[in-house]
């Protein structure tokens, strides 16, 4: 177990390096540059804030003192918040950006899961068709027009919830989460129908009904288990597409996370901050597609024994 | 009066193309403390016949038309479910055929098992788990205090079904419905799972309704068999009766279908098609464990001509034997001579040659044939690739290879999934023969069929074999169909061949204990008297 998990870990490095190299050079790639701005700046000045942010050496050296810093854990000054690092502004948006991003999955998990299985136990009927039809409509709608609808209904129409902002009001982490977790739990409900009508079609969950079991009992203690795993795998990518999306879901809301950070950067040609954001996103990423292999393989027994023995 | 006295039923399924009726007003009856049989080919409604008792059949698309069940003064078919489950797994407990996949993966053995006395009787978690203890020790599991907390997976197929046995028993039903619980087993684990079976049942004078395809595997066991074809019950009777005066042509046509008596040797041209020396197959179990030697220092000739057949357990290394022959798995040292050519040595073109000479048939024809290829893909595509016929000759080359299989020529163009599952074997047979080989490789080509079939399939190889000039390896676990369609035997043993010889001597005098006890194990010894 221990090292098929370090394994894994190791095999992230060079995907992470990856990402950094491409990141850094498009970037720069990119037409213009953090100082430029309409108005003319005095050549001088703009020499001295190259100068600064080590803008004026050669690319590749740029690059090799950039992996340096990150070595050490810095992902250096940001160049639109001057006197603030990057690693202090992700700090800042983290906490936001990582509740929302926990409540959309349990979103995801919870509701997307519940409607799979119900879903699965009358395959064919209403109660398969009806939440089926829904899930597919969340995977079609985009989140910029399911928020703004679920903000006219809940927030202007019914005043049940508030229409923006995050920890200000009672319930107003609600509709942002919704949003944001609507299509994976669409995503999830799928997956766990179809492992679940996979699951109970097995021999051994005719052996539990011979045993007399009500149906509920078959389902819960013979069929869950193998019927999830599939959402358990689909957790960590469901991750990443959630941290990717965030981005909207936040500017919808006005909610302070990462996500807004990061496409300003993009906007200002704010290198660090683009970089620090990507890397910082991609090494969780990589961290929770890991988690959720290992939990998926946890799940199943006989991949569990191999791991004991690895 | 009887424990179980089932009138009438009738279940009718309702499919796209109507209603089609799987068992059609049968009756028969089971008695406490006996064994009733109920023998048919697949789809004959046995199995649906007792499903249906016990509410397990999906419905819709089946329903229970008319017909009682009276199970100790209470007819189970009038019951709600809610009433039936009170019965199922505490007063009538089933196993089934495959013990891999009737056990929950996810769970371990001891909780599946305590399962149905929890909820059945509700005794605590410890007392169940004594319990459950005490009759893993009785199906005869070593070990039960450690191997209680152990996934299905780490268990063989045999032990499996004995699990399965104890989670039947663990209630104290008063009938047992066993669904083919042997036919997935070999013949030795077969005959310990049988002897278990009556063994426990005697002991807790339990009826047991016993279905099977296969009339050898119950002659010694059943007190009453019910015969079924179509969804009819066509004979009914004393267990002798039965085997002495069969009556109704269906009976008569399932006795015969049993493999029995020794093929005359052929005679052969006494000159070696293949030499086998010396052949090692390991595979690698990881670093620092022993590789598992699957074929363990084997040699044999098969002369053209011949058939042989390879006899073992499964483990025994009687596929891989067949496998390393052919090069579809990778060879650990030794050779293997074709025609004097090293096989073993072959690359690239040379052994697209020798595969064109040399082809294989697999057991279970639902898997091993493309379900996206129709009939005519799958017999065209050896005849094009191999350049035996043209495009423009292939589909005569195609409806050649139908008729010698003995498959209508209208069903050219149809999918694997429209066939039954002696057909599919005629395809599979179909799709080896095409290239005309010299030597096929027969591994368990019959061991996934009904008797019946089993005994129209080894009918058209022994056919074919004559009229194609074949030589052929027949692997099978089962000594009876052996020794049935092979001029000599080998006996295989953990990778090693233990005893050879044809089927006669094999039969008549075996020299080695292990082949003693294979013999011993066949089913039916009423039958070969």
């Amino acid at each position: 177990m221990w090292r098929f998990i370090a394994g894994r870990l190791l095999q992230a490095i060079p995907v992470i390096l990856a990402v950094i190299t491409v990141t850094f050079f498009l970037v720069r790639v990119a037409p213009g540059g953090p100082f430029d701005s309409e108005k003319a700046v005095i050549p001088e000045v703009k020499a001295a804030l190259e100068a600064q942010y080590r803008l004026d050496l050669p690319l590749g050296q740029q690059y090799l003192a950039y992996l340096a810093d990150l070595a050490k854990g810095e992902l250096g000054p940001s160049f639109k918040y001057p006197g603030r690092s990057v690693n202090e502004l992700i700090a800042a948006g983290l906490p936001a950006t990582a509740e929302l991003g926990a409540y959309a999955l349990l979103v995801a998990v919870v509701l997307g899961g519940l409607a799979g299985v119900i879903a699965s136990l009358k395959p064919n009927s209403a109660q398969d068709y009806i939440p089926m039809s829904v899930a597919m409509i969340g995977i079609c709608m985009p989140t910029f027009l399911l928020g703004p609808l679920l903000v006219l209904l809940f927030g202007i129409h019914l005043e049940w919830l508030p229409v923006a902002g995050w920890g200000d009001m009672p319930g107003d982490k609600i509709l942002p989460s919704l949003t944001l977790g609507a299509a994976y739990a669409a995503y999830t409900a799928r997956l766990s129908r179809a492992g679940m009508l996979e699951v109970m079609s097995q021999d051994y969950i005719r052996t539990a009904r011979a045993k007399g079991l009500p149906e509920w009992q078959v389902v819960t203690r013979h069929a869950l288990r193998g019927g999830l795993i599939p959402v358990v795998a689909f957790l960590g990518p469901a991750f990443a597409g959630l941290l990717a999306g965030s981005f909207v879901v936040e500017t919808i809301f006005q909610i302070p996370g990462l996500g807004r950070f990061y496409v300003q950067a993009a906007f200002n040609r704010d290198y660090t901050m683009i970089l620090g954001t990507t890397v910082f996103l991609s090494t969780l990423i990589v961290l929770f597609n890991l988690l959720s292999d290992v939990l998926a393989a946890w799940l199943n027994p006989r991949l569990r024994a191999q791991f004991g023995e690895a | 009066m009887s424990l179980l006295s089932v009138r009438d039923l009738q279940v009718d399924f309702t499919t796209r193309n109507g209603r089609v009726t799987a068992v059609n007003r049968i009756g028969f009856d089971v008695e406490s403390g006996k064994i009733t049989a109920i023998i048919g080919e697949s789809g004959s409604g046995k199995s649906v016949a007792c499903y249906s008792l016990l509410g397990l059949l999906p419905m819709p698309p089946a329903s229970v038309e008319r017909g009682t069940a009276v199970f100790n003064g209470r007819d189970l078919l009038a019951m709600t479910e809610r009433e039936l489950r009170q019965i199922r797994g505490r007063d009538i407990a089933m196993i089934f055929q495959d013990p891999m996949t009737c056990l929950n993966p996810y769970m371990t053995v001891g909780a599946q098992l305590v399962e149905p006395l929890i909820y059945h009787r509700k005794v605590s978690a410890k007392e169940a788990r004594t319990r459950a203890l005490e009759l893993l020790t009785e199906v005869g599991l070593r070990d039960p205090e450690s191997t209680i907390d152990q996934y299905p997976h780490q268990f063989s197929g045999g032990m499996r079904q004995r699990v399965m046995i104890a989670m039947a028993l663990i209630n104290e039903p008063k009938l047992l419905i066993a669904d083919e619980p042997t036919t997935a087993l070999d013949v030795t684990i077969q005959a310990q799972i049988l002897a278990l079976i009556t063994d426990l049942q005697r002991k807790r004078d339990i009826g047991v309704i016993f279905i099977s395809h296969d009339l050898s595997v119950v002659a010694d066991i059943a007190d009453e068999i019910v015969v079924m074809e179509k969804g009819h019950v066509v004979e009914r009777g004393d267990r002798l009766r039965i085997f002495e005066q069969a009556e109704h042509p269906y009976t008569r046509k399932l006795l015969a279908a049993i493999p029995a008596g020794s093929k005359v040797p052929a005679e052969c041209a006494r000159e070696d098609l293949i030499q086998v020396r010396n052949l090692c197959t390991w595979f690698p179990q990881g670093k620092g464990a022993e590789p598992l030697r699957a074929v363990d220092d084997v040699s044999f000739t098969v002369q053209r001509g011949e058939v042989l057949g390879l006899v073992g357990e499964s483990g025994s290394g009687k596929s891989t034997i067949g496998r390393s022959l052919l090069r579809l798995v990778p060879i650990t040292s030794g050779e293997v001579l074709f025609d004097a050519t090293d096989v073993t040595q072959l690359q690239g073109t040379a052994l697209k040659h020798m595969r064109r000479r040399m082809q294989m048939i697999f057991q279970d024809p639902y898997a091993s044939l493309n379900p996206r290829m129709s009939v005519y893909d799958a017999l065209a595509e050896p005849l094009l690739l191999h350049g035996i016929e043209s495009r423009k000759t292939v589909e005569q080359g195609v409806l050649r290879l139908m008729d010698d299989v003995g498959l209508a020529r209208a069903f050219v163009r149809k999918y694997p999934h429209e066939f039954s599952g002696g057909q599919r074997q005629r395809i599979a047979i179909g799709r080896a023969l095409a290239t005309r080989p010299e030597f096929v490789v027969a591994d368990e080509p019959v061991s996934a069929l009904d008797v019946t079939i089993q005994a129209q399939i080894l009918e058209l190889m022994l056919n074919l074999g004559r009229e194609y000039g074949l030589t052929m390896l027949f692997v099978s676990h089962d000594l009876a169909v052996v020794r049935h369609i092979a001029d000599r035997i080998l006996v295989l043993h953990q990778g090693r061949v233990v005893e050879q010889g044809t089927g006669e001597a094999l039969f008549n005098a075996p020299q080695e204990e292990y082949t003693r006890q294979l013999l011993q194990a066949i089913p039916g010894r009423i039958l070969l008297q």
